[in-house]
């Protein structure tokens, strides 16, 4: 039998406000524990909530990035559990009418596009942070409590491990370039939850599912998957039945284990909140944040295409990361080389962020000095030799390249005169390759470039060079 | 002037402590206060609106660095960070904070018998309940002990007990005063409201406690009349009352409905229009009521776990001891009792057949009185079935309790203003309430008559 995977995400992303979801705490990440605290985030007795407008803003952005329904009016409810770092006993959630509802978003898989459909995106607060293992006592850290955070529930419509991976960095593109998320996985400001079942190849029934958890990067989302799928078909293929419940993935041992089966039977008794009203979006300030919606991955790799006129290979790698789309145009400011600027962009800068490990935005060069480095070139002032000569030089000591050129006197030589005097002593001075030359072996030519370039300490004008040395050895040859 | 005032009524708190009416005075602060604006008054400085006036706050509203105990053993210990709203402003407006009075636990009771920190008297009958769950507060402020007490009202917390009490209780509209700082019992009912010896130093409080505030998204943007100043303005002409034949069936007891009738009459010679009217529903009040009331406790409770503050069991063995121990331990039977209710009614296959229904018949009734507040002005009923009954009568009869609420609680349900105007005695020399309930908004209204019929009708001297 044939079988194939249904596949839900539930992801879950931490949204860039200053405050949290109901108070005016903080939500700086990395501050000592319990100091972004306030009795309102801690649930003292007598204290109510107050939404943040900021958070309901950045919900609705998703929701119009995936092309979802904006709900005219739509509810917060109360989600009943006890847990420790839970301190009111109940998350403030949206259950029934979340802010936005019905979207989808595309994605594009092996040249074949394909709609994921988005059933709901709702706005809820974060949990604090249990920290076990802590000889015999847990820990506990309240300054995530209360940060906003939004879900986003697909419908069962991913196939394939690959899809989801590829669904699953789309958000991620997706939230960073809206400025609502972080999208970082590993600090887990960007999570992702699956619900896995499996069937017969073509058949309209759906399986038992499974819920995977605790997969904090996209690879480990294809990993568990794959793992999971794996796991399923091999139990159904010998006859055995898949049993629902929450699995987390191992990463370090690459397998999938059973979550503690007491912890999820969950009656969450959900009910409106009502310390809340009803959150009314009309339709004048949905427009405002319509019309302030920034640009969107799609669309701006669109526009950049038509705009630079570069080949959609680098627009694709341009646009993984909004800050990369960003290092880029600022750089056309200053050049209308575009396509220096995307070769520089993904040889050079791409192996420095690797190799270094930081961040577009913490890169030393500042986008000016490229696109001034690229006009250098291109104006014959330096040789692309040179122009790598500076860039380095840039990394460690940051000002512009014609200050660098100078200080360094690094300018080409383009005097013809100049070069002439040098090709002819290099002639002189090599006489044995010469007659090789004379003799039919092209291959020497560069021997004497390679001199005349020594010579003048690689600032010679290598077309130059190449054009006088070319003329003079073929004077010789007649 | 104010210092003595001040001291009279810490002695009367003293002379009455067995009545248990406070659970905390604050002896010091409040005479050094009085002397604060004592000083104030005689250097010339400008002062606040409620300048010496004293008041005692019932203990599940907050007050910065006091204990906060809600009458239970789970809060014995703790101790507020912050003011509640009310607080802020009674505060500001230069009242006198003299305690924190007793309750029923989480305010959760009629009678005030549920406190963890003993019954409250009936100042009247010791041997009687004082009415809760703003017991002490009533008591309080019958004692004269204080001039204002605060209550919280969520099925007739406020009005029951002014009524065994003999002193004026008023529930405003929900949403006309703040509810951050008062601990939620049932969130969409929960009404911060006074008790006084008069009308208008009820008008006077209320004055400055009400209106919006940013830290309560429930609390109301409309404007604050001045209650004081208006409070002799009654438009005589076309008011109607409108007496519910519902209110006034087989459990009335015989001496309050004379008295209710009596004053019915006293209305119609002073020309107001009596019509009689029908509220459909209110049958369905009092069990509508603990559906709803229940399923939000069920949630509000939730946060005493001994995880974060509050009373915590010894060396539980597991988190799930720690919870269930904890909770055991230091939650009084009531507070038990609404807890399980409330979860049950909030379950997984009987949402909708408890909670959701309940919701569809909490609007029905508020559709009734809105039908029946296009026609009349007021309302007007018993506050209580019966007079204060002994201490220890209904605590083994949880519905018999309950029945205390049948004419308060719709006013929760409908989020109405409702005052309680004592009007009597019964044979046994008991005070009597009736119940005036007027549309949304209209508390200068119910103070305006409340006013007139303090002047007019009652003649009856209160106090001891």
């Amino acid at each position: 039998m044939r079988f194939e995977a249904v596949i839900g995400l539930e992801i879950h992303a931490q949204l860039l406000t200053e405050s949290k979801l109901f108070c005016g705490c903080s939500t700086k990440f990395g501050n000592p524990p319990n100091t972004n605290i306030c009795p309102v985030c801690m649930g003292h007795p007598g204290v109510l909530p107050i939404l943040n407008k900021k958070a309901v803003e950045f919900t609705i952005r998703m929701g119009l990035a995936t092309s979802c329904t904006i709900n005219k009016y739509s509810i917060f409810a109360r989600k009943n559990y006890f847990y420790p770092d839970l301190p009111k006993g109940y998350q403030i959630s949206q259950y029934e009418l979340p802010l936005c509802s019905n979207g989808y978003l595309e994605i594009e898989h092996q040249n074949q596009r394909k709609k994921i459909r988005i059933n709901r995106i709702h706005l809820e607060e974060d949990a604090g942070k249990s920290i076990h293992d802590q000889g015999n006592f847990t820990l506990l850290d309240f300054n995530r409590c209360g940060v906003p955070l939004i879900e986003i529930v697909t419908a069962p419509d991913i196939q394939t491990p690959e899809e989801a991976g590829i669904f699953l960095s789309e958000i991620r593109q997706i939230v960073k370039y809206l400025g609502i998320c972080d999208g970082n996985m590993e600090e887990g400001s960007l999570r992702c939850d699956a619900n896995v079942s499996i069937r017969e190849a073509g058949s309209n029934i759906l399986g038992t599912k499974t819920e995977v958890k605790n997969m904090n990067s996209i690879k480990n989302v294809v990993d568990a998957l794959k793992y999971e799928i794996e796991r399923q078909i091999e139990i159904v293929s010998s006859g055995g039945r898949i049993i629902q419940q929450t699995l987390l993935w191992n990463a370090d041992k690459q397998i999938i284990e059973p979550m503690r089966t007491k912890e999820e039977s969950h009656d969450y008794r959900y009910f409106p909140e009502p310390d809340l009203p009803i959150v009314e979006v009309n339709e004048e300030w949905l427009n405002v944040i319509r019309e302030n919606l920034p640009e969107l991955p799609s669309i701006r790799k669109e526009r950049m295409k038509s705009q630079y006129n570069i080949p959609d290979y680098d627009i694709e790698i341009l646009t993984t990361e909004k800050e990369f789309a960003d290092y880029f145009e600022e750089t056309a400011k200053f050049t209308d080389d575009y396509k220096s600027i995307s070769n520089w962009f993904m040889t050079e800068i791409l192996k420095i962020l690797n190799e270094q490990k930081i961040s577009i935005k913490e890169f030393p060069i500042k986008p000016e000095y490229l696109g001034e480095l690229i006009k250098l070139i291109n104006n014959q002032t330096i040789s692309g030799k040179i122009a790598k000569e500076v860039f380095n030089e840039m990394l460690v000591e940051p000002g512009s390249p014609s200050e660098i050129i100078k200080e360094k006197n690094l300018i080409q030589i383009s005097d013809e005169k100049i070069i002439e005097e040098i090709v002819q002593k290099v002639i002189e001075s090599n006489q044995k390759q010469v007659q090789q030359y004379l003799e039919g072996k092209d291959k020497v030519f560069a021997h004497f470039v390679g001199q005349v370039m020594r010579e003048t300490k690689g600032k010679a004008n290598p077309s130059l060079v190449n054009k006088i040395l070319k003329e003079k050895l073929d004077n010789l040859r007649k | 002037m104010i210092v003595e005032k001040v001291e009279n009524y810490l002695k009367r708190i003293q002379d009455k402590k067995h009545l248990n009416a406070f659970l905390e005075v604050f002896s010091e602060e409040s005479i050094q206060r009085a002397n604060q604006l004592e000083k104030k008054i005689h250097n010339g400085e400008s002062v606040g609106k409620l300048c010496g006036t004293v008041v005692a706050v019932k203990d599940n509203i907050a007050i910065k660095d006091k204990k906060l105990t809600c009458g239970s053993k789970i809060l014995e210990n703790f101790t507020s960070l912050y003011n509640a709203t009310v607080i802020e402003k009674l505060l500001a407006e230069d009242a006198i904070i003299i305690g924190k009075t007793n309750l029923d636990e989480f305010a959760m009771g009629s009678s005030n018998e549920n406190s963890a920190f003993g019954i409250v008297k009936n100042p009247y009958d010791e041997k009687r309940v004082p009415g809760g769950s703003s017991g002490g507060s009533a008591v309080a402020v019958a004692s004269e002990m204080c001039d204002v007490a605060l209550g919280s009202d969520t099925g007739g917390s406020i009005r029951q007990p002014a009524a065994f009490c003999g002193v004026y209780g008023l529930k405003p509209t929900y949403g006309r005063v703040s509810r951050f700082g008062l601990v939620a019992f049932a969130s969409s009912f929960d009404c911060i409201g006074l008790i006084a010896r008069d009308s208008i130093s009820l008008a006077k409080t209320l004055n400055v406690i009400s209106g919006y505030d940013l830290k309560d998204s429930t609390s109301s943007n409309q404007k604050v009349p001045e209650y004081d100043s208006i409070i002799q303005n009654l438009p005589k002409d076309n008011i109607t009352f409108g007496v519910p034949v519902e209110f006034f069936n087989d459990g009335l007891q015989s001496d309050i409905k004379n008295k209710i009738f009596e004053i019915i009459e006293f209305l119609k010679s002073n020309s107001f229009q009596i019509l009689e009217i029908s509220l459909p529903h209110i049958k369905y009040s009092i069990a509508d009521y603990y559906l709803l009331t229940t399923a939000e406790a069920s949630s509000n409770l939730s946060r005493y776990d001994g995880v974060k503050y509050g009373s915590r069991i010894e060396l539980p063995q597991s988190i799930k001891d720690l919870y269930t121990q904890t909770r055991d331990e230091y939650f009084g039977n009531e507070v038990k009792r609404r807890i399980m209710l409330g979860t049950f009614v909030l379950s997984a296959g009987y949402y909708d057949a408890y909670y959701l229904k309940a919701q569809k018949v909490r609007r029905l009734i508020q559709n009734d009185f809105i039908d029946a507040f296009n026609k009349v002005d007021f309302i007007i009923s018993p506050t209580t079935p019966t007079t204060a009954f002994k201490i220890g009568e209904k605590t083994d009869n949880p519905l018999s309790m309950y029945l205390s609420d049948i004419y308060t609680t719709s006013a929760n349900l409908a989020g109405l203003p409702a005052i309680n105007i004592p009007i009597g005695f019964d044979s046994n020399k008991l005070p009597i309430g009736m119940q005036l309930m007027a549309n949304f908004f209209k508390e200068d209204l119910l103070l305006q008559m409340s006013y007139f019929i303090e002047n007019n009708f009652n003649k009856n001297k209160l106090g001891n």
